[in-house]
């Protein structure tokens, strides 16, 4: 049998199954072989293999230069890791939870998104924060906040926040191959998801684009646009609506800043429908951003409804079972947001 | 008493000076200079107490101290009839640290400070048209007039930084990155008095102490942050001791030359793979906190005067030349007369130069590879 890439021994519609975890695992390792000034920094990253394993492996493989244990002092070791981005390194600095990001927030935002642009081009900072954002399961409210609206806000940033393990793999090697600061918003709970990886994505060049959203599934009634966990939400959701004869078209954002509106929009001209599914707050967020944009543009005049956002519930976290679970959008209040938009 | 060994050759490459003035004086090296003596926090030995100055090195100093005393005037005059706009915070009467500085490492090491950043954004190497026309907002200013006072850039020079404290991890970062290529240099990673008391210094400074670091935290205490003196602000005014495990050295801040010679020490101990130090230089600023500030209302003038008068780091240098022979009166008023007009030229372009085009407004957002 023959493929794109020669003779190969094995079926051509090969496919390995590859978990989130193992998806960002294997591109860093791929990525800290490619190129020697990459290194990962962060809490627990070397030793304990990671707090959520998700460096599992490397620090054997590359020992105490490439991969770095660091005190629990985030300011101090975001800011380390912007310096070595300004002197030629390209760091990748994990935050063990993006919550914890806020000690360092200053360094994110006016040591490394600012640089470039103060410098007038002088000074870049190839750096990629990364950890897991957005609420889990049981931590409760001071470690479930989801950061993808606060740094989508400000220029300088790109910000990307993976679904499944294509997307994982392909923005992070994006992300780490970038000669600007990437905010990488993980989720804890698509860690242990497992997804089939074709041989294209397990190429060790493989990219995913960013600032290029993805239709995962094909519709014409309405639109869902979403990112991160709440995309398989709206795909399940789209399951039970499409035997109703409800066709919903998803879309998943993949990257938060810079938005792809065309394609959202694009898919609002033909659906004339949309709701989006976030995670995070309602005020000022992400399904807010994607509202005002789609006002703003040609996709306007072509909406049969107003748009509806579908978010987490504008309160702290809880940590009783029965108020968490009903504070994350369920795949329920997506179809009952379908249907109030298609007023059926 | 007039040698002539070597003078040749080194007043041919100084042939502006040598225009009306009188042949000088020694050629001698002078290892007579005594730094004073620097207090030391967990070193046995410190800073060399005896320094060489060399003619062409004094007046390489005078030149560069005296360039930075008169850029800044400029500015603040500038700044009065509204050319300059925002935040402009000054460094006369620091000049000493960063020219000693400078001295004291090489071009191809790191440096990275806070925002009374102009002295060192020269020493670093850009121009005084660069600095002036960035000030004043102008395209060919060093940042194309987007940074302003605060964000001027260089080779291995990382500014000029506006959030007090953020710069001390960033130059421990950068130290991080020469340990971690290998190429001998050494990061000097400056803060003020005011900022001392951060927590992020302290987590730089761990960090650094744990990995051995080849940065010099250097903490410029020009005794007040704003307005507040040191005794209001720090439990310890003891800057040099507060890296506690990273030993620490006392500098007399006025003196370019127990500068020099305190961070030719630290620098030597960084390359040695020895870890990370502290400094602590005791220098004072003329200007007030920034050009809103007065400078008055916590300090008094008759304190400001005292200082002027008894130890002005440029002062202190010339009268150390001229009364060993080093340099002539007429060659220094001929440097200042150089001076002047370098700074007249710089402060005409940084006035007429155009702003920048509006379509440099959305440009460097992100790096295109």
């Amino acid at each position: 049998t023959y493929s794109a890439f020669g003779k190969v021994s094995r079926p051509i519609d090969f496919l390995k199954i590859v978990n989130v975890r193992d998806a960002l695992n294997q591109a860093m390792d791929e990525e800290l072989e490619r190129d020697e000034r990459v290194f990962l920094l962060g809490e627990e990253v070397a030793q304990y293999d990671g707090a959520y394993k998700v460096s599992r492996g490397l620090w054997k493989k590359y020992g105490d230069k490439r991969i770095i244990d660091t005190p629990i002092t985030e300011m101090g070791f975001a800011g380390i890791a912007v310096g070595a981005a300004f002197a030629g390194l390209r760091p990748i600095c994990e935050f063990m939870t993006w919550n914890f990001s806020m000690q360092a927030i200053d360094q994110v935002i006016n040591s490394a998104a600012k640089t470039y642009y103060m410098s007038a081009g002088a000074q870049p900072v190839p750096i990629v924060f990364r950890g897991p954002n957005g609420s889990s399961a049981g931590v409760a409210a001071q470690h479930s906040q989801c950061f993808a609206a606060w740094y989508g806000h400000c220029p300088g940033l790109k910000v990307v926040s993976p679904w499944n393990s294509e997307d994982a793999r392909g923005l992070l090697k994006a992300a780490i191959r970038d000669d600007n600061p990437v905010v990488f918003l993980e989720n804890e709970l698509m860690y242990g998801v497992p997804f089939d990886l074709s041989e294209e994505v397990m190429q060790k060049d493989f990219v995913v684009p960013i600032g290029k959203a993805k239709v995962e599934r094909q519709g014409t009634h309405i639109t869902l646009v979403s990112h991160s966990r709440c995309v398989g939400f709206c795909l399940d959701a789209a399951t039970v609506l499409a035997k109703e004869g409800v066709e919903c078209e998803v879309v998943n954002l993949r990257t938060i800043r810079p938005l792809d509106v065309d394609t959202i929009e694009a898919s609002v001209m033909k659906t004339g429908h949309l709701v989006t599914v976030e995670g995070g707050w309602p005020q000022y967020g992400v399904g807010a951003e994607i509202c005002a944009r789609v006002m703003e543009g040609p996709a306007f005049n072509y909406l049969d409804a107003p748009a509806v956002r579908v978010t987490g519930v504008d309160i702290p976290m809880p940590y009783a079972k029965i108020l968490e679970d009903h504070s994350v959008p369920q795949i329920k209040d997506i179809i009952f947001s379908v249907k109030k938009v298609l007023n059926m | 008493d007039l040698y002539f060994l070597c003078v040749y050759r080194s007043l041919m490459c100084h042939s502006l000076s040598l225009q009306g003035a009188r042949m000088v004086a020694s050629t001698r090296s002078f290892a007579d200079f005594t730094p004073q003596k620097c207090e030391l926090h967990r070193l046995e030995a410190g800073p060399s107490e005896t320094a060489v100055l060399t003619r062409e090195q004094g007046l390489q100093y005078y030149r560069t101290m005296q360039t930075m005393r008169r850029m800044e005037l400029k500015a603040d005059q500038l700044y009065k009839q509204k050319i300059i706009r925002g935040f402009c915070h000054l460094y006369d009467g620091q000049e000493a640290c960063a020219m000693g500085i400078e001295a004291g490492i090489n071009p191809t090491d790191h440096l990275i400070t806070a925002y009374r950043a102009h002295g060192y954004t020269f020493t670093r190497g850009v121009s005084v048209r660069e600095i002036l026309a960035e000030l004043t907002g102008r395209r060919g200013g060093v940042a194309k007039g987007k940074g302003g006072s605060m964000h001027m850039y260089a080779k291995h020079f990382y500014g000029g930084n506006g959030i007090v404290g953020a710069q001390v991890p960033l130059g421990a970062g950068v130290a991080l990155a020469c340990q971690y290529q290998g190429n001998n240099q050494v990061c000097v990673a400056l803060y003020g008095d005011g900022a001392a008391n951060q927590g992020q210094i302290f987590e730089s400074f761990n960090m650094a102490a744990l990995w051995k670091l080849p940065c010099i935290f250097i903490c410029e205490n020009n005794k007040f942050g704003m307005g507040t003196s040191v005794e209001r602000s720090s439990a310890s005014t003891d800057y040099f001791k507060r890296g506690d495990y990273i030993p620490g050295i006392k500098v007399d801040g006025m003196d370019v030359l127990c500068v020099r010679e305190a961070i030719k020490f630290a620098a030597d101990y960084c390359r040695a793979g020895k870890g990370p130090i502290v400094m602590e230089l005791e220098t004072y600023r003329y200007h007030g906190h920034s050009m809103s500030d007065p400078g008055v209302s916590y300090r008094s003038r008759e304190e400001i005067q005292e200082v002027r008068s008894k130890s002005d780091p440029i002062t202190m240098l010339k009268e150390r030349m001229l009364s060993n022979n080093m340099a002539s009166v007429e060659e220094i008023k001929e440097i200042d007369v150089e001076i002047r007009k370098v700074i007249e030229d710089a402060a005409q372009f940084a006035i007429s130069d155009p702003e920048p085009p509006l379509d440099e407004l959305c440009n460097h957002i992100f790096s295109v590879s």
